[in-house]
């Protein structure tokens, strides 16, 4: 599965597109827990990097890319073009995040 | 007649004027501490923007035809930010009368250039990012209002490694 190609181009550079499989799409809906959320509002207090959420955040993306690739593993493709993240916040605390793109198999 | 009347009195007297003035007592020394962190955050961005070598980035999709490509891969990172008590009063203040809120617009260059500085770090042998993309989004804070909890800014493009270097000199035109 590491062996698939990522890229936010039309194109895989330097490789041909053979095939495309259409689109794979990948989400997850994370919420913070308690703890996070009280030593975040503490970090509000003087302001800065709150280094929690960036965690939480950044693994949460790569779960979500963890599931487009398995999609796109089981189409037969070894690469995603076009990929695209997008974040919403779906509810009090939760955030979902989403990323797509198109399947294709290179040469 | 209680003789200890005018010294009894003077304790709680202190206890609620510090009661009082607590809340901006707060506001001053959280807003040192997160100047102080603002300063040593901006210097720390302008240090590894000079030393090191940074690699090209580049918002367009193409990249040069005749040279072949190594490895190309998506590269992303991101960065929670967060205003101090202080500079949050103050962008509520601006909100009254209107204008420039420089506490935000300070906050935001600061999320962007972490953010690009730490996606370049994820690929240091890289040659270019072509495609770059940045988005921003507000995270809510604990009691689910949007806004004051933070921005997160995700940085992210496609990093290419050419081959090899060029061996043969540049057509003349």
């Amino acid at each position: 599965m590491n062996d698939l190609i990522l890229t936010n181009l039309e194109t895989v550079p330097g490789r041909r597109i053979v095939e495309h499989h259409g689109l794979v799409s990948g989400n997850t809906v994370r919420a913070k827990n308690v703890g996070r959320d009280i030593a975040a509002s503490l970090k509000n207090l003087v302001g800065g990097e709150l280094k929690g959420y960036t965690e939480l955040l950044s693994q949460s993306r790569d779960e979500a890319v963890e599931r487009m690739k398995a999609q796109a593993t089981a189409m037969g493709a070894n690469a995603i073009v076009n990929v695209r993240f997008s974040t919403s916040s779906v509810a009090q605390g939760a955030a979902e995040l989403y990323a797509y793109g198109t399947a294709v198999r290179v040469e | 007649m209680n003789p200890d009347y005018g010294q009894s009195d003077s304790v709680p007297t202190a206890l609620i004027i510090l009661f009082y003035a607590a809340p901006f007592i707060a506001l001053v020394v959280f807003g040192f501490i997160g100047m102080f962190a603002e300063r040593s955050h901006y210097k720390s961005i302008r240090q590894r923007e000079q030393n090191g070598h940074r690699i090209p980035i580049t918002p367009t999709r193409t990249l040069e035809p005749d040279r072949s490509v190594a490895e190309s891969r998506l590269v992303a990172a991101s960065v929670v930010v967060s205003l101090d008590y202080f500079k949050r009063f103050l962008a509520n203040l601006r909100n009254l009368i209107g204008g420039r809120v420089r506490s935000y617009e300070s906050l935001m260059d600061r999320a962007r250039r972490e953010a690009v500085l730490r996606m370049q770090d994820e690929c240091p042998d890289a040659d270019m990012i072509l495609n770059f993309r940045m988005e921003t989004s507000s995270i809510a804070n604990t009691r689910g209002k949007r806004g004051a909890g933070g921005v997160e800014v995700l940085a992210y493009g496609t990093m290419v490694r050419y081959a090899a270097p060029e061996t043969t000199p540049p057509k003349l035109s």
